[in-house]
């Protein structure tokens, strides 16, 4: 007799949605079988049976969703046939009471009265078991440290006491100035309750750290398209004589971020308590909208990539986070970020930091308007805005205009890339 | 200081008992004219005579009897069992008689008695001959346990076990009667209950008794050497009285302990160790407390295989790096 629980298939995953079963009840299942698709606050990805028997019970029906580590399904062996069913349908049951109007809460309630006090929780809100030692938790209370933002590096992901003397001081003390809490208006008529997706929940999560816990600062400068858009034009003038397929200016411009990224790698860090780690290699963080949210995967080794494999690179990973088909060693690793909002018309922003990295760009649209010449002549001009959103513990000022500068230096005269 | 062997120092004791009280004697399978199944006893029967060291027929449940009635009466009986495996027939008078009368006669009378010998596997001898008693026994209030792991510890325990006024059963062991140990020449005791650090460290407590802390002892060097981890070495001495607070002020220190121990795992001593700690160190632990015992089997006759059964130096270190 075997559980199948929910598995966790993410680092930053705390619950997945069951988005349909492969197999039924009655079902026999071999080692390997496909037996679930599994939809993680990143992909969708498929579970498969690390043992044999016969599946008897489905306690999360499709479209449900469960903590790690709960209960999904049971599988017995030859000759098994299933308990009394009880306590391993509960949470199931009672989690699809979150998102349901009130009169199916008050049914709930009645439903709670029963039940043991952990299945409460589960409706009472996202209560996340952290793993932790007893002595990291003594720790945590004394110093008011939240251990769900702390990674863990003991046995099982487990939190131990060194996690805890090893991070950054600022990120521990979250109780002392907590802010009050922001809470909504009460539902007004007509209003809509859109229950958080698992990837809107990480959104939330990681954002508001980066918010709270990284000193943003920000520098803008606008530079001469022109150039690269000629470029562009030519290369996929006879790209397309050639049937290859075109270049975007997005291609051009995440060339240059990772090549500016090399020349100038204090941008390529993160902010590690006692320390500033900067990277040899530059994983490029891109930026992909995606219905419900979006997600970051990851160019490996971008430095080393010519313009043409980080376009193939890009156009792959983002087919496959719209998708869902990403493989959560494809979005995770990153060291620094593009957001390109050039494409929906935006002309500046300013973009939050993805943490633990030390700088995101945002690239806004080129625009074609006058600018004032080398001459004093007002000429038309193909113009572009770039924001960099930098953390003022690991990139100052000077570093960050060293930076643009280069970027610049590049984008202006983009033959340089090729180099 | 004169390195003598863990058999010199227990005969010392002996010797020095003796002389010292002409009301304890010696009395078992071969102690005498034979000098011991293990030379224990040797040269005892030739200095002190017929009267105080005396030889036995085949008959534990008699002789241990014996002695209990005897220690009643006022004597103090040090009885050797040529193997503690050999206790299980005289169980009666251990626990029954021995480990209750104190209590049953409202402490009118005691039982000053020493039950010794060997009890310890990896000698090939058999699993009728390899049990490791020490969690049967100490399980009865009344009795005492020591389990002395050096010739220091086995000298100063073995003086006091004698002047003690309850049953104390000295566990010995015969892979380390040969070994040689440094042991002072004037005279010392060792109190019953008091368990020794045997190597300072930070990272991780090892708790052992009998010839497991000089197993412990040799993984710690391993695991300073190859994994830079700083294993404290604690040896408990006595099983009962138990070293609570030893236990917990280290594992308070480390935050990790490992128990080694050539019990069998099920209701080992290490079981009741590690529970105390859960109970009384809970929210000082940093990992799970983990256990190296022999494996759960009776004692494997084939040499190669009865040596993997007790706890290796390598189980010892691979059960530390997994909570690391």
């Amino acid at each position: 007799m075997t559980y199948i629980e929910m598995p966790k298939l993410s680092d930053t995953m705390t619950e997945g949605t069951v988005v349909k079963w492969r197999k039924a009840v009655g079902d026999s299942i071999s080692v390997g079988d496909v037996l679930a698709e599994i939809e993680t606050d990143k992909a969708v990805m498929e579970l498969e049976a690390f043992d044999e028997g016969m599946l008897t019970e489905i306690y999360v029906n499709g479209g449900g969703k469960a903590r790690i580590g709960e209960k999904l399904a049971l599988l017995a062996g030859v000759g098994e046939s299933a308990p009394e069913r009880k306590d391993a349908s509960i949470p199931a049951e009672t989690r699809r009471a979150t998102d349901v109007e009130e009169h199916v809460q008050a049914e709930v309630q009645t439903t709670l009265a029963r039940l043991a006090p952990s299945a409460v929780r589960t409706v009472a809100g996202p209560n996340t078991r952290v793993k932790a030692s007893p002595l990291a938790k003594k720790i945590a209370a004394a110093s008011g440290v939240d251990l769900s933002q702390v990674r863990g590096s003991g046995p099982g992901g487990r939190v131990v006491a060194k996690d805890l003397d090893s991070l950054p001081k600022e990120a521990v003390h979250l109780t002392a100035t907590a802010p009050a809490a922001i809470i909504p208006l009460a539902l007004p008529d007509g209003a809509k309750r859109i229950p958080l997706s698992g990837m809107r929940k990480i959104i939330a999560e990681r954002l508001l750290a980066s918010k709270t816990q990284i000193p943003h600062f920000y520098l803008n400068i606008e530079v001469n398209a022109g150039e690269l858009l000629r470029l562009r034009t030519q290369f996929n003038e006879s790209l397309e004589k050639a049937g290859a397929g075109k270049l975007t200016i997005n291609d051009f411009i995440l060339k240059a971020v990772v090549a500016a990224a090399a020349k100038v790698p204090r941008v390529n860090a993160s902010f590690a308590g006692d320390a500033i780690i900067e990277y040899t290699d530059v994983h490029l963080s891109v930026a992909v909208a995606i219905d419900e949210g979006l997600v970051t995967p990851v160019i490996r080794q971008a430095q080393k990539k010519s313009l043409r494999e980080i376009s193939d690179a890009v156009k792959d990973l983002a087919m496959r986070a719209r998708n869902k088909k990403l493989k959560p060693e494809e979005y995770q690793g990153g060291t620094l970020t593009v957001s390109n909002l050039g494409s929906y018309g935006i002309e500046s922003f300013s973009a939050v930091i993805n943490p633990p990295q030390a700088i995101i760009l945002a690239i806004g649209a080129i625009v074609k308007k006058p600018v004032v010449n080398a001459r004093d002549e007002i000429v038309p001009a193909h113009r572009m805005a770039i924001g960099l959103s930098a953390d003022h513990r690991v990139v100052d000022g000077a570093i960050g205009a060293e930076y643009l500068a280069e970027l610049r230096r590049l984008i202006e005269n983009p033959a340089l890339m090729l180099i | 200081m004169p390195k003598i062997t863990y058999r010199k120092a227990l005969n010392d004791a002996l010797a020095e008992e003796l002389a010292r009280d002409n009301d304890v004697f010696i009395i078992g399978e071969e102690v005498a004219q034979y000098n011991g199944a293990y030379k224990v006893t040797e040269g005892l029967w030739a200095r002190f005579g017929d009267k105080r060291v005396l030889d036995t027929p085949i008959t534990e449940a008699a002789f241990v009897g014996l002695g209990v009635g005897a220690s009643m009466l006022g004597l103090r009986p040090v009885i050797e069992l040529m193997f503690w495996s050999f206790a299980y027939v005289a169980y009666d008078q251990i626990v029954n008689n021995a480990g209750c009368i104190r209590y049953m006669s409202g402490g009118l009378i005691h039982c000053p008695i020493v039950i010794r010998g060997p009890a310890n596997g990896g000698t090939n001898v058999g699993a009728t001959h390899s049990h490791t008693p020490e969690s049967i026994l100490a399980n009865n209030p009344g009795v005492k346990v020591v389990c002395p792991a050096t010739a220091y510890d086995a000298k100063g325990l073995m003086k006091t076990a004698i002047r003690d006024n309850d049953p104390v059963f000295v566990m010995e062991n015969t892979l380390l009667y040969g070994e040689s140990w440094e042991v002072p020449e004037e005279e010392y005791l060792i109190p019953l209950g008091v368990a020794d650090v045997k190597r300072e460290g930070a990272d991780v407590s090892l708790v052992a008794h009998g010839r497991a802390v000089i197993t412990s002892l040799k993984a710690a060097e391993i695991l300073a050497g190859e994994h830079g981890i700083n294993a404290e070495v604690l040896d408990l001495r006595s099983i009962r009285p138990l070293d609570e607070d030893a236990i917990l002020k280290s594992v308070r220190k480390t935050h990790r302990a490992v128990l080694v121990d050539e019990n069998k795992p099920f209701c080992a001593v290490s079981a009741q160790i590690a529970t105390m700690i859960q109970e009384k160190a809970f929210d000082d632990l940093d990992a799970p407390v983990m256990r190296v015992c022999a494996l759960d089997a009776p004692a494997i006759y084939s040499p190669p295989l009865e040596k993997l059964q007790l706890p290796t130096v390598e189980r010892i270190v691979e059960k530390v790096l997994s909570i690391r």
